[in-house]
Protein backbone atom coordinates (compact mmCIF):
# COMPACT_ATOMS: atom_id res chain seq x y z
CA UNK A 1 0.00 0.00 0.00
CA UNK A 2 1.35 3.42 -0.87
CA UNK A 3 1.48 5.96 1.93
CA UNK A 4 -1.01 8.73 2.33
CA UNK A 5 1.41 11.46 1.36
CA UNK A 6 -0.80 12.49 -1.58
CA UNK A 7 -3.83 13.04 0.64
CA UNK A 8 -4.16 16.52 2.06
CA UNK A 9 -7.47 17.14 3.78
CA UNK A 10 -8.92 20.54 3.15
CA UNK A 11 -10.56 21.52 6.41
CA UNK A 12 -8.86 21.98 9.75
CA UNK A 13 -11.28 19.52 11.34
CA UNK A 14 -10.34 16.79 8.90
CA UNK A 15 -6.64 17.52 9.36
CA UNK A 16 -7.09 17.17 13.14
CA UNK A 17 -8.84 13.84 12.68
CA UNK A 18 -6.38 12.62 10.06
CA UNK A 19 -3.47 13.02 12.48
CA UNK A 20 -5.24 10.79 15.00
CA UNK A 21 -6.84 8.15 12.76
CA UNK A 22 -5.73 8.32 9.14
CA UNK A 23 -8.83 6.69 7.65
CA UNK A 24 -9.12 9.45 5.07
CA UNK A 25 -5.63 8.74 3.81
CA UNK A 26 -6.30 5.01 3.77
CA UNK A 27 -9.47 5.39 1.72
CA UNK A 28 -7.75 7.87 -0.56
CA UNK A 29 -4.75 5.67 -1.26
CA UNK A 30 -6.85 2.51 -1.64
CA UNK A 31 -9.82 3.71 -3.67
CA UNK A 32 -9.14 7.18 -5.03
CA UNK A 33 -5.51 7.60 -6.01
CA UNK A 34 -4.86 3.83 -6.26
CA UNK A 35 -3.06 3.10 -9.57
CA UNK A 36 -5.28 0.82 -11.65
CA UNK A 37 -4.18 -0.80 -14.91
CA UNK A 38 -5.74 1.19 -17.74
CA UNK A 39 -6.74 -1.86 -19.78
CA UNK A 40 -9.19 -3.49 -17.32
CA UNK A 41 -12.36 -4.76 -18.96
CA UNK A 42 -15.81 -5.30 -17.49
CA UNK A 43 -14.89 -8.73 -16.09
CA UNK A 44 -13.01 -6.70 -13.48
CA UNK A 45 -16.14 -5.03 -12.15
CA UNK A 46 -17.32 -8.18 -10.39
CA UNK A 47 -15.12 -7.65 -7.34
CA UNK A 48 -16.97 -4.43 -6.57
CA UNK A 49 -20.26 -6.13 -7.38
CA UNK A 50 -19.44 -8.88 -4.89
CA UNK A 51 -18.69 -6.38 -2.13
CA UNK A 52 -21.99 -4.68 -2.84
CA UNK A 53 -23.87 -7.99 -2.75
CA UNK A 54 -22.28 -8.91 0.57
CA UNK A 55 -23.58 -5.62 1.95
CA UNK A 56 -27.04 -6.27 0.51
CA UNK A 57 -27.17 -9.76 1.99
CA UNK A 58 -26.08 -8.53 5.41
CA UNK A 59 -28.58 -5.64 5.48
CA UNK A 60 -31.55 -7.68 4.19
CA UNK A 61 -30.53 -10.59 6.43
CA UNK A 62 -30.39 -8.50 9.60
CA UNK A 63 -33.76 -6.99 8.78
CA UNK A 64 -35.29 -10.41 8.05
CA UNK A 65 -33.88 -11.73 11.34
CA UNK A 66 -36.07 -9.18 13.14
CA UNK A 67 -39.12 -11.18 12.03
CA UNK A 68 -37.85 -14.76 11.78
CA UNK A 69 -38.25 -17.37 14.53
CA UNK A 70 -35.56 -20.11 14.55
CA UNK A 71 -37.71 -22.84 16.12
CA UNK A 72 -38.98 -25.92 14.25
CA UNK A 73 -42.59 -25.16 15.19
CA UNK A 74 -42.51 -21.54 14.04
CA UNK A 75 -39.79 -21.16 11.41
CA UNK A 76 -41.83 -21.97 8.30
CA UNK A 77 -44.78 -19.91 9.53
CA UNK A 78 -42.57 -16.94 10.37
CA UNK A 79 -41.20 -16.92 6.82
CA UNK A 80 -44.74 -16.96 5.43
CA UNK A 81 -45.64 -14.19 7.88
CA UNK A 82 -42.74 -12.16 6.54
CA UNK A 83 -44.09 -12.70 3.03
CA UNK A 84 -47.65 -11.67 3.91
CA UNK A 85 -47.74 -9.42 6.97
CA UNK A 86 -44.45 -7.60 7.40
CA UNK A 87 -44.30 -4.25 5.61
CA UNK A 88 -42.26 -4.89 2.43
CA UNK A 89 -41.52 -8.34 3.83
CA UNK A 90 -42.13 -10.00 0.45
CA UNK A 91 -39.53 -7.72 -1.11
CA UNK A 92 -36.95 -8.25 1.63
CA UNK A 93 -37.36 -12.03 1.39
CA UNK A 94 -36.97 -12.11 -2.38
CA UNK A 95 -34.06 -9.65 -2.23
CA UNK A 96 -32.29 -11.97 0.21
CA UNK A 97 -33.05 -15.22 -1.65
CA UNK A 98 -32.16 -13.86 -5.08
CA UNK A 99 -29.34 -11.89 -3.54
CA UNK A 100 -27.78 -15.23 -2.70
CA UNK A 101 -28.17 -16.48 -6.27
CA UNK A 102 -26.77 -13.26 -7.73
CA UNK A 103 -23.94 -13.40 -5.18
CA UNK A 104 -22.97 -16.85 -6.44
CA UNK A 105 -23.41 -15.87 -10.09
CA UNK A 106 -21.03 -12.97 -9.54
CA UNK A 107 -18.55 -15.13 -7.65
CA UNK A 108 -18.43 -17.68 -10.47
CA UNK A 109 -17.83 -14.96 -13.06
CA UNK A 110 -15.15 -13.52 -10.75
CA UNK A 111 -13.46 -16.92 -10.36
CA UNK A 112 -13.59 -17.74 -14.07
CA UNK A 113 -12.07 -14.32 -14.76
CA UNK A 114 -9.23 -15.19 -12.39
CA UNK A 115 -8.78 -18.55 -14.09
CA UNK A 116 -8.72 -17.08 -17.60
CA UNK A 117 -6.33 -14.22 -16.97
CA UNK A 118 -4.03 -16.04 -14.55
CA UNK A 119 -4.81 -13.75 -11.64
CA UNK A 120 -3.83 -16.55 -9.26
CA UNK A 121 -0.20 -16.62 -10.36
CA UNK A 122 2.81 -15.19 -8.61
CA UNK A 123 2.66 -12.82 -6.64
CA UNK A 124 -1.12 -13.25 -6.15
CA UNK A 125 -1.20 -16.79 -4.71
CA UNK A 126 -2.39 -15.72 -1.24
CA UNK A 127 -4.98 -13.43 -2.81
CA UNK A 128 -6.37 -16.45 -4.70
CA UNK A 129 -6.35 -18.71 -1.64
CA UNK A 130 -8.17 -16.07 0.41
CA UNK A 131 -10.71 -16.06 -2.39
CA UNK A 132 -11.14 -19.84 -2.12
CA UNK A 133 -11.70 -19.41 1.62
CA UNK A 134 -14.34 -16.76 0.96
CA UNK A 135 -16.00 -19.11 -1.53
CA UNK A 136 -16.11 -21.95 1.01
CA UNK A 137 -17.58 -19.63 3.63
CA UNK A 138 -20.17 -18.48 1.10
CA UNK A 139 -21.18 -22.07 0.41
CA UNK A 140 -21.58 -22.81 4.11
CA UNK A 141 -23.55 -19.62 4.67
CA UNK A 142 -25.83 -20.24 1.70
CA UNK A 143 -26.49 -23.80 2.77
CA UNK A 144 -27.42 -22.84 6.33
CA UNK A 145 -29.58 -19.98 5.13
CA UNK A 146 -31.58 -22.32 2.94
CA UNK A 147 -32.15 -24.68 5.89
CA UNK A 148 -33.66 -21.84 7.93
CA UNK A 149 -36.82 -21.78 5.79
CA UNK A 150 -37.57 -25.24 7.18
CA UNK A 151 -39.43 -26.47 4.12
CA UNK A 152 -39.09 -30.00 2.79
CA UNK A 153 -36.00 -29.16 0.74
CA UNK A 154 -34.46 -27.29 3.69
CA UNK A 155 -34.85 -30.26 6.02
CA UNK A 156 -33.68 -32.92 3.61
CA UNK A 157 -30.78 -30.83 2.29
CA UNK A 158 -29.69 -30.45 5.92
CA UNK A 159 -29.98 -34.21 6.45
CA UNK A 160 -28.04 -35.09 3.30
CA UNK A 161 -25.25 -32.55 3.72
CA UNK A 162 -24.68 -33.22 7.42
CA UNK A 163 -24.71 -36.96 6.65
CA UNK A 164 -21.76 -36.40 4.30
CA UNK A 165 -19.57 -36.22 7.37
CA UNK A 166 -20.57 -39.73 8.40
CA UNK A 167 -18.34 -40.92 5.56
CA UNK A 168 -15.27 -40.04 7.62
CA UNK A 169 -13.96 -43.34 8.98
CA UNK A 170 -14.02 -43.76 12.73
CA UNK A 171 -15.26 -40.40 13.98
CA UNK A 172 -17.94 -39.93 11.29
CA UNK A 173 -21.03 -40.89 13.28
CA UNK A 174 -19.95 -39.02 16.41
CA UNK A 175 -19.20 -35.96 14.34
CA UNK A 176 -22.63 -36.00 12.73
CA UNK A 177 -24.38 -36.39 16.10
CA UNK A 178 -22.34 -33.44 17.34
CA UNK A 179 -23.35 -31.37 14.31
CA UNK A 180 -27.00 -32.24 14.73
CA UNK A 181 -27.14 -31.76 18.51
CA UNK A 182 -29.48 -34.76 18.51
CA UNK A 183 -30.20 -38.08 16.84
CA UNK A 184 -31.38 -36.44 13.63
CA UNK A 185 -31.74 -32.97 12.14
CA UNK A 186 -34.07 -31.14 14.53
CA UNK A 187 -34.56 -28.03 16.60
CA UNK A 188 -30.99 -27.87 17.98
CA UNK A 189 -29.71 -28.06 14.41
CA UNK A 190 -31.98 -25.28 13.22
CA UNK A 191 -31.06 -23.02 16.14
CA UNK A 192 -27.33 -23.37 15.66
CA UNK A 193 -27.62 -22.93 11.89
CA UNK A 194 -29.38 -19.62 12.56
CA UNK A 195 -26.62 -18.48 14.88
CA UNK A 196 -23.88 -19.49 12.42
CA UNK A 197 -25.74 -18.09 9.41
CA UNK A 198 -25.79 -14.72 11.20
CA UNK A 199 -22.10 -15.02 12.11
CA UNK A 200 -20.44 -16.24 8.92
CA UNK A 201 -21.19 -13.21 6.72
CA UNK A 202 -19.16 -11.10 9.13
CA UNK A 203 -16.34 -13.64 8.94
CA UNK A 204 -16.63 -13.36 5.16
CA UNK A 205 -16.39 -9.57 5.49
CA UNK A 206 -13.19 -9.96 7.50
CA UNK A 207 -11.64 -12.29 4.92
CA UNK A 208 -12.74 -9.89 2.17
CA UNK A 209 -10.75 -7.16 3.89
CA UNK A 210 -7.70 -9.43 3.85
CA UNK A 211 -8.47 -10.26 0.20
CA UNK A 212 -8.53 -6.56 -0.79
CA UNK A 213 -5.41 -5.91 1.26
CA UNK A 214 -3.57 -8.76 -0.50
CA UNK A 215 -4.82 -7.38 -3.80
CA UNK A 216 -3.50 -3.92 -3.09
CA UNK A 217 -0.09 -5.24 -2.10
CA UNK A 218 0.39 -6.97 -5.44
CA UNK A 219 -1.71 -4.62 -7.53
CA UNK A 220 -4.45 -5.77 -9.84
CA UNK A 221 -3.86 -8.21 -12.67
CA UNK A 222 -5.08 -7.06 -16.08
CA UNK A 223 -6.22 -8.61 -19.38
CA UNK A 224 -2.70 -8.55 -20.82
CA UNK A 225 -1.28 -10.37 -17.82
CA UNK A 226 1.82 -8.18 -17.66
CA UNK A 227 2.58 -5.96 -14.70
CA UNK A 228 2.40 -2.16 -14.99
CA UNK A 229 5.85 -0.76 -15.78
CA UNK A 230 5.26 2.99 -15.55
CA UNK A 231 2.67 5.58 -14.69
CA UNK A 232 1.45 5.47 -18.29
CA UNK A 233 0.17 1.97 -17.67
CA UNK A 234 -2.18 2.99 -14.87
CA UNK A 235 -4.99 5.44 -14.12
CA UNK A 236 -6.26 6.53 -10.72
CA UNK A 237 -8.98 4.27 -9.36
CA UNK A 238 -11.36 7.22 -8.95
CA UNK A 239 -12.94 8.25 -11.30
CA UNK A 240 -12.04 5.57 -13.84
CA UNK A 241 -12.55 2.28 -12.05
CA UNK A 242 -15.18 3.77 -9.74
CA UNK A 243 -17.42 4.77 -12.62
CA UNK A 244 -16.79 1.54 -14.53
CA UNK A 245 -17.69 -0.46 -11.40
CA UNK A 246 -20.78 1.67 -10.87
CA UNK A 247 -21.98 1.05 -14.43
CA UNK A 248 -21.29 -2.67 -14.18
CA UNK A 249 -23.13 -2.72 -10.87
CA UNK A 250 -26.12 -0.94 -12.36
CA UNK A 251 -26.42 -3.51 -15.18
CA UNK A 252 -26.02 -6.31 -12.65
CA UNK A 253 -28.74 -4.82 -10.47
CA UNK A 254 -31.11 -4.69 -13.45
CA UNK A 255 -30.78 -8.46 -13.77
CA UNK A 256 -31.17 -8.82 -9.99
CA UNK A 257 -34.28 -6.63 -9.95
CA UNK A 258 -35.71 -8.57 -12.90
CA UNK A 259 -35.71 -11.74 -10.80
CA UNK A 260 -36.95 -10.11 -7.60
CA UNK A 261 -39.85 -8.19 -9.10
CA UNK A 262 -40.91 -10.08 -12.24
CA UNK A 263 -40.05 -13.77 -11.84
CA UNK A 264 -39.56 -14.37 -8.11
CA UNK A 265 -40.69 -17.97 -8.36
CA UNK A 266 -38.20 -18.91 -11.05
CA UNK A 267 -35.38 -20.30 -8.95
CA UNK A 268 -37.33 -21.27 -5.84
CA UNK A 269 -37.98 -25.01 -5.51
CA UNK A 270 -41.70 -25.76 -5.11
CA UNK A 271 -40.99 -28.48 -2.55
CA UNK A 272 -39.73 -25.86 -0.16
CA UNK A 273 -43.22 -24.46 0.17
CA UNK A 274 -44.17 -27.69 1.97
CA UNK A 275 -43.39 -27.56 5.72
CA UNK A 276 -40.59 -29.92 6.72
CA UNK A 277 -41.74 -33.50 7.31
CA UNK A 278 -39.10 -35.75 8.92
CA UNK A 279 -41.07 -38.85 7.85
CA UNK A 280 -41.24 -38.22 4.08
CA UNK A 281 -38.33 -37.54 1.72
CA UNK A 282 -39.27 -35.71 -1.49
CA UNK A 283 -38.96 -37.70 -4.72
CA UNK A 284 -36.19 -35.47 -6.05
CA UNK A 285 -33.76 -33.73 -3.75
CA UNK A 286 -32.07 -30.93 -5.63
CA UNK A 287 -29.84 -28.27 -4.12
CA UNK A 288 -29.87 -24.65 -5.28
CA UNK A 289 -28.35 -24.16 -8.73
CA UNK A 290 -24.99 -22.89 -7.43
CA UNK A 291 -24.25 -26.26 -5.77
CA UNK A 292 -25.36 -28.41 -8.70
CA UNK A 293 -21.93 -29.05 -10.31
CA UNK A 294 -20.54 -30.35 -7.04
CA UNK A 295 -23.69 -32.36 -6.45
CA UNK A 296 -23.14 -34.04 -9.82
CA UNK A 297 -19.51 -34.78 -8.95
CA UNK A 298 -20.57 -36.30 -5.63
CA UNK A 299 -23.13 -38.59 -7.23
CA UNK A 300 -20.88 -39.70 -10.06
CA UNK A 301 -18.59 -41.65 -7.70
CA UNK A 302 -20.19 -44.94 -6.61
CA UNK A 303 -18.24 -45.16 -3.32
CA UNK A 304 -19.56 -43.11 -0.34
CA UNK A 305 -16.23 -41.99 1.10
CA UNK A 306 -14.60 -41.40 -2.28
CA UNK A 307 -17.64 -39.45 -3.42
CA UNK A 308 -17.33 -37.15 -0.41
CA UNK A 309 -13.60 -36.81 -1.04
CA UNK A 310 -14.30 -35.91 -4.67
CA UNK A 311 -16.84 -33.33 -3.57
CA UNK A 312 -14.52 -31.56 -1.13
CA UNK A 313 -11.55 -32.19 -3.38
CA UNK A 314 -13.21 -30.46 -6.31
CA UNK A 315 -13.28 -27.24 -4.28
CA UNK A 316 -10.07 -27.80 -2.39
CA UNK A 317 -8.07 -28.31 -5.57
CA UNK A 318 -8.68 -24.66 -6.39
CA UNK A 319 -6.34 -23.68 -3.58
CA UNK A 320 -3.45 -25.44 -5.33
CA UNK A 321 -4.06 -23.78 -8.67
CA UNK A 322 -1.12 -21.33 -8.43
CA UNK A 323 1.26 -24.29 -8.27
CA UNK A 324 -0.57 -26.63 -10.65
CA UNK A 325 -0.39 -24.14 -13.50
CA UNK A 326 3.25 -24.06 -14.48
CA UNK A 327 2.99 -21.52 -17.28
CA UNK A 328 4.85 -18.24 -16.83
CA UNK A 329 2.41 -16.47 -19.12
CA UNK A 330 -0.55 -15.21 -17.14
CA UNK A 331 -3.29 -14.20 -19.53
CA UNK A 332 -5.17 -16.64 -21.76
CA UNK A 333 -5.04 -13.93 -24.45
CA UNK A 334 -1.54 -15.13 -25.22
CA UNK A 335 -2.13 -18.83 -24.50
CA UNK A 336 -4.18 -20.21 -27.42
CA UNK A 337 -4.08 -23.87 -26.32
CA UNK A 338 -4.95 -23.07 -22.74
CA UNK A 339 -7.86 -20.98 -23.99
CA UNK A 340 -9.42 -24.00 -25.68
CA UNK A 341 -9.06 -26.20 -22.61
CA UNK A 342 -10.47 -23.33 -20.52
CA UNK A 343 -13.67 -23.05 -22.53
CA UNK A 344 -14.15 -26.82 -22.45
CA UNK A 345 -13.73 -26.53 -18.69
CA UNK A 346 -16.45 -23.87 -18.53
CA UNK A 347 -18.76 -26.09 -20.61
CA UNK A 348 -17.90 -29.02 -18.32
CA UNK A 349 -18.88 -27.00 -15.24
CA UNK A 350 -22.16 -25.91 -16.80
CA UNK A 351 -22.74 -29.48 -17.98
CA UNK A 352 -22.11 -30.84 -14.50
CA UNK A 353 -24.59 -28.28 -13.21
CA UNK A 354 -27.22 -29.49 -15.67
CA UNK A 355 -26.48 -33.11 -14.80
CA UNK A 356 -27.03 -32.25 -11.13
CA UNK A 357 -30.70 -31.72 -11.90
CA UNK A 358 -31.06 -35.11 -13.56
CA UNK A 359 -31.71 -38.40 -11.75
CA UNK A 360 -28.48 -40.40 -11.29
CA UNK A 361 -29.24 -43.18 -13.79
CA UNK A 362 -28.43 -44.32 -17.31
CA UNK A 363 -26.61 -41.96 -19.67
CA UNK A 364 -26.56 -39.19 -17.06
CA UNK A 365 -24.22 -41.21 -14.86
CA UNK A 366 -21.83 -41.84 -17.75
CA UNK A 367 -21.82 -38.16 -18.68
CA UNK A 368 -21.29 -37.10 -15.05
CA UNK A 369 -18.30 -39.42 -14.75
CA UNK A 370 -16.79 -38.13 -17.99
CA UNK A 371 -17.18 -34.51 -16.99
CA UNK A 372 -15.93 -35.17 -13.44
CA UNK A 373 -12.88 -36.80 -14.97
CA UNK A 374 -12.31 -33.75 -17.18
CA UNK A 375 -12.79 -31.41 -14.20
CA UNK A 376 -9.97 -33.05 -12.24
CA UNK A 377 -7.85 -33.76 -15.31
CA UNK A 378 -7.95 -30.05 -16.17
CA UNK A 379 -6.27 -29.18 -12.88
CA UNK A 380 -4.00 -32.18 -12.37
CA UNK A 381 -2.95 -33.09 -15.93
CA UNK A 382 -3.70 -30.30 -18.39
CA UNK A 383 -2.48 -27.25 -16.48
CA UNK A 384 0.85 -28.65 -15.34
CA UNK A 385 1.65 -30.00 -18.81
CA UNK A 386 0.53 -26.90 -20.69
CA UNK A 387 3.07 -24.80 -18.90
CA UNK A 388 5.81 -26.99 -20.28
CA UNK A 389 4.59 -27.72 -23.79
CA UNK A 390 2.39 -24.81 -24.81
CA UNK A 391 3.51 -22.40 -27.51
CA UNK A 392 2.42 -19.00 -26.21
CA UNK A 393 1.94 -15.85 -28.29
CA UNK A 394 4.49 -13.04 -27.80
CA UNK A 395 3.61 -10.66 -24.98
CA UNK A 396 3.24 -6.91 -25.59
CA UNK A 397 5.97 -4.66 -24.22
CA UNK A 398 3.72 -2.82 -21.84
CA UNK A 399 0.09 -2.37 -20.89
CA UNK A 400 -0.17 1.06 -22.50
CA UNK A 401 1.30 -0.37 -25.69
CA UNK A 402 -1.28 -3.13 -25.77
CA UNK A 403 -4.04 -0.54 -25.34
CA UNK A 404 -2.79 2.46 -27.29
CA UNK A 405 -0.65 0.70 -29.86
CA UNK A 406 3.04 1.28 -30.56
CA UNK A 407 2.62 5.07 -30.49
CA UNK A 408 2.27 4.90 -26.69
CA UNK B 1 -8.09 14.13 -8.69
CA UNK B 2 -6.84 16.91 -10.94
CA UNK B 3 -8.44 20.31 -10.39
CA UNK B 4 -10.23 22.12 -13.19
CA UNK B 5 -10.62 25.87 -13.37
CA UNK B 6 -14.27 26.44 -12.58
CA UNK B 7 -14.81 29.43 -14.77
CA UNK B 8 -17.72 27.67 -16.54
CA UNK B 9 -19.75 24.59 -15.75
CA UNK B 10 -18.47 21.64 -17.70
CA UNK B 11 -20.25 18.54 -18.85
CA UNK B 12 -18.35 16.68 -16.17
CA UNK B 13 -19.89 18.94 -13.50
CA UNK B 14 -23.34 18.21 -14.88
CA UNK B 15 -22.68 14.47 -14.88
CA UNK B 16 -21.39 14.54 -11.31
CA UNK B 17 -24.38 16.49 -10.04
CA UNK B 18 -26.89 14.41 -12.01
CA UNK B 19 -25.36 11.15 -10.81
CA UNK B 20 -25.28 12.43 -7.27
CA UNK B 21 -28.92 13.46 -7.42
CA UNK B 22 -30.06 10.12 -8.82
CA UNK B 23 -27.92 8.37 -6.26
CA UNK B 24 -29.51 10.38 -3.45
CA UNK B 25 -33.02 9.52 -4.67
CA UNK B 26 -31.97 5.87 -4.92
CA UNK B 27 -30.55 5.90 -1.41
CA UNK B 28 -33.79 7.36 -0.05
CA UNK B 29 -35.78 4.76 -1.96
CA UNK B 30 -33.68 2.01 -0.41
CA UNK B 31 -34.23 3.38 3.08
CA UNK B 32 -38.05 3.40 2.81
CA UNK B 33 -38.65 -0.36 3.00
CA UNK B 34 -35.79 -0.92 5.43
CA UNK B 35 -37.30 1.51 7.91
CA UNK B 36 -40.95 0.66 7.17
CA UNK B 37 -40.46 -3.02 7.89
CA UNK B 38 -39.94 -2.23 11.58
CA UNK B 39 -43.44 -0.72 11.84
CA UNK B 40 -46.19 -3.04 13.17
CA UNK B 41 -46.95 -5.68 10.56
CA UNK B 42 -50.41 -6.64 9.28
CA UNK B 43 -50.92 -9.42 11.81
CA UNK B 44 -50.10 -7.12 14.73
CA UNK B 45 -52.46 -4.46 13.41
CA UNK B 46 -55.18 -7.09 12.92
CA UNK B 47 -54.71 -8.28 16.49
CA UNK B 48 -55.32 -4.68 17.62
CA UNK B 49 -58.83 -4.53 16.16
CA UNK B 50 -61.68 -3.32 18.43
CA UNK B 51 -62.91 -5.77 21.08
CA UNK B 52 -66.35 -6.20 22.66
CA UNK B 53 -66.60 -6.50 26.45
CA UNK B 54 -69.77 -7.77 28.18
CA UNK B 55 -70.42 -5.65 31.26
CA UNK B 56 -73.18 -7.94 32.63
CA UNK B 57 -71.04 -10.14 34.89
CA UNK B 58 -69.24 -7.18 36.51
CA UNK B 59 -70.71 -6.66 40.00
CA UNK B 60 -71.24 -3.30 41.70
CA UNK B 61 -67.84 -2.07 42.99
CA UNK B 62 -65.89 -4.64 40.95
CA UNK B 63 -63.00 -3.69 38.67
CA UNK B 64 -61.87 -5.99 35.83
CA UNK B 65 -58.84 -5.85 33.56
CA UNK B 66 -58.91 -6.58 29.82
CA UNK B 67 -56.13 -6.21 27.24
CA UNK B 68 -56.50 -4.20 24.08
CA UNK B 69 -53.50 -3.52 21.79
CA UNK B 70 -51.35 -5.09 24.50
CA UNK B 71 -52.40 -2.39 26.98
CA UNK B 72 -54.30 -3.19 30.25
CA UNK B 73 -57.73 -1.53 30.41
CA UNK B 74 -59.46 -1.07 33.81
CA UNK B 75 -63.26 -1.37 33.63
CA UNK B 76 -64.67 -0.17 36.96
CA UNK B 77 -68.36 -0.68 37.93
CA UNK B 78 -68.42 2.27 40.34
CA UNK B 79 -70.60 2.32 43.45
CA UNK B 80 -72.83 5.30 44.22
CA UNK B 81 -70.29 6.56 46.79
CA UNK B 82 -67.39 6.30 44.31
CA UNK B 83 -69.36 8.31 41.74
CA UNK B 84 -70.22 11.00 44.28
CA UNK B 85 -66.61 11.24 45.51
CA UNK B 86 -65.47 11.64 41.91
CA UNK B 87 -68.01 14.35 41.12
CA UNK B 88 -67.70 16.45 44.33
CA UNK B 89 -64.14 17.67 43.78
CA UNK B 90 -62.68 21.16 43.62
CA UNK B 91 -61.16 21.06 40.12
CA UNK B 92 -58.47 23.63 40.95
CA UNK B 93 -56.99 21.23 43.48
CA UNK B 94 -56.28 18.63 40.79
CA UNK B 95 -52.78 18.43 39.25
CA UNK B 96 -54.49 17.60 35.90
CA UNK B 97 -57.95 19.24 36.18
CA UNK B 98 -60.74 17.30 34.50
CA UNK B 99 -64.38 16.96 35.63
CA UNK B 100 -65.71 13.44 36.18
CA UNK B 101 -68.29 14.01 33.45
CA UNK B 102 -65.48 14.31 30.88
CA UNK B 103 -64.16 10.88 31.82
CA UNK B 104 -67.37 8.82 31.52
CA UNK B 105 -70.14 8.47 28.94
CA UNK B 106 -73.33 10.40 29.65
CA UNK B 107 -76.01 8.16 31.13
CA UNK B 108 -73.41 5.52 32.03
CA UNK B 109 -71.65 7.29 34.92
CA UNK B 110 -71.24 4.03 36.84
CA UNK B 111 -68.82 2.72 34.22
CA UNK B 112 -65.24 4.04 34.26
CA UNK B 113 -63.04 2.73 31.42
CA UNK B 114 -59.38 3.83 31.62
CA UNK B 115 -56.02 2.58 30.40
CA UNK B 116 -54.35 1.01 33.45
CA UNK B 117 -50.87 2.40 32.89
CA UNK B 118 -49.46 4.90 35.35
CA UNK B 119 -48.70 8.11 33.47
CA UNK B 120 -45.40 8.47 35.33
CA UNK B 121 -43.19 5.63 34.06
CA UNK B 122 -45.63 2.92 33.00
CA UNK B 123 -46.32 0.55 35.92
CA UNK B 124 -49.82 -0.88 36.48
CA UNK B 125 -51.50 0.78 39.52
CA UNK B 126 -53.24 -1.33 42.17
CA UNK B 127 -57.03 -1.02 42.57
CA UNK B 128 -58.96 0.05 45.69
CA UNK B 129 -55.87 1.55 47.29
CA UNK B 130 -54.65 4.98 48.22
CA UNK B 131 -56.45 7.55 50.34
CA UNK B 132 -59.10 8.27 47.64
CA UNK B 133 -59.98 4.56 47.33
CA UNK B 134 -59.02 4.76 43.63
CA UNK B 135 -55.66 3.38 42.48
CA UNK B 136 -52.18 3.46 43.96
CA UNK B 137 -49.03 2.91 41.92
CA UNK B 138 -46.44 1.01 43.98
CA UNK B 139 -43.48 1.97 41.82
CA UNK B 140 -43.14 5.62 42.83
CA UNK B 141 -46.25 6.32 44.93
CA UNK B 142 -48.70 8.02 42.57
CA UNK B 143 -52.25 8.14 43.93
CA UNK B 144 -55.35 8.18 41.64
CA UNK B 145 -59.00 8.79 42.64
CA UNK B 146 -62.20 6.93 41.68
CA UNK B 147 -62.23 8.74 38.33
CA UNK B 148 -58.65 7.69 37.62
CA UNK B 149 -57.38 11.24 38.07
CA UNK B 150 -53.93 11.88 39.53
CA UNK B 151 -54.07 13.36 43.02
CA UNK B 152 -50.63 12.95 44.56
CA UNK B 153 -47.26 11.67 43.48
CA UNK B 154 -44.97 12.13 40.47
CA UNK B 155 -47.41 11.16 37.71
CA UNK B 156 -48.19 14.24 35.58
CA UNK B 157 -51.51 13.23 33.96
CA UNK B 158 -54.77 11.40 34.72
CA UNK B 159 -55.07 7.78 33.63
CA UNK B 160 -55.61 7.87 29.87
CA UNK B 161 -59.00 7.12 28.28
CA UNK B 162 -59.17 4.53 25.47
CA UNK B 163 -61.58 5.06 22.61
CA UNK B 164 -64.78 3.15 23.40
CA UNK B 165 -68.53 3.25 22.93
CA UNK B 166 -71.64 1.56 24.31
CA UNK B 167 -73.16 -0.81 21.76
CA UNK B 168 -75.85 -1.62 24.31
CA UNK B 169 -76.41 -0.90 27.98
CA UNK B 170 -74.39 -3.99 28.96
CA UNK B 171 -71.76 -4.12 26.23
CA UNK B 172 -68.98 -1.78 25.21
CA UNK B 173 -66.66 -1.87 22.22
CA UNK B 174 -63.12 -0.73 22.98
CA UNK B 175 -61.10 0.58 20.01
Amino acid sequence: MSGNSTYQPQSKVLQWFEKRLPIGGLVHSSFVAYPTPRNLNYWWTFGGILSFMLGVQIVTGIVLAMHYTPHVDFAFKSVEMIMRDVNFGWMLRYLHAYGASMFFFAVYVHMFRGLYYGSYKEPREVLWILGVIIYLLMMATGFMGYVLVWGQMSFWAATVITNLFSAIPGIGETLVTWLWGGYAVGNPTLNRFFSLHYLLPFVIAGVVILHVWALHVAGQNNPAGIEPKSDKDTVPFTPYATSKDAFGLACFCILYAWFVFYIPGYLLNGDNYIPANPAVTPAEIVPEWYYLPFYAILRSIPNKLLGVCALFGSIGILAFLPWLDTSRVKSARYRPTFRQFFWVFVIACVGLGWLGTKPPEGVYVIMSRLLTFYYFAFFIIVLPLLGIFEKTKPLPNSISESVLGAKA
Amino acid sequence: MTTVSSAEHTRRDFLYIATGAVGAVGAAAVLVPLIAQMNPDASTIAAGAPIDVDLGPIADGQIIKVFWRSKPIFISHRTKKEIEDAQNVNLSSLPDPQPDSARVKQGHEQWLVVIGICTHLGCIPLAHQGQYDGWFCPCHGSVYDTAGRIRQGPAPLNLALPPYKFVSDTKIQIG
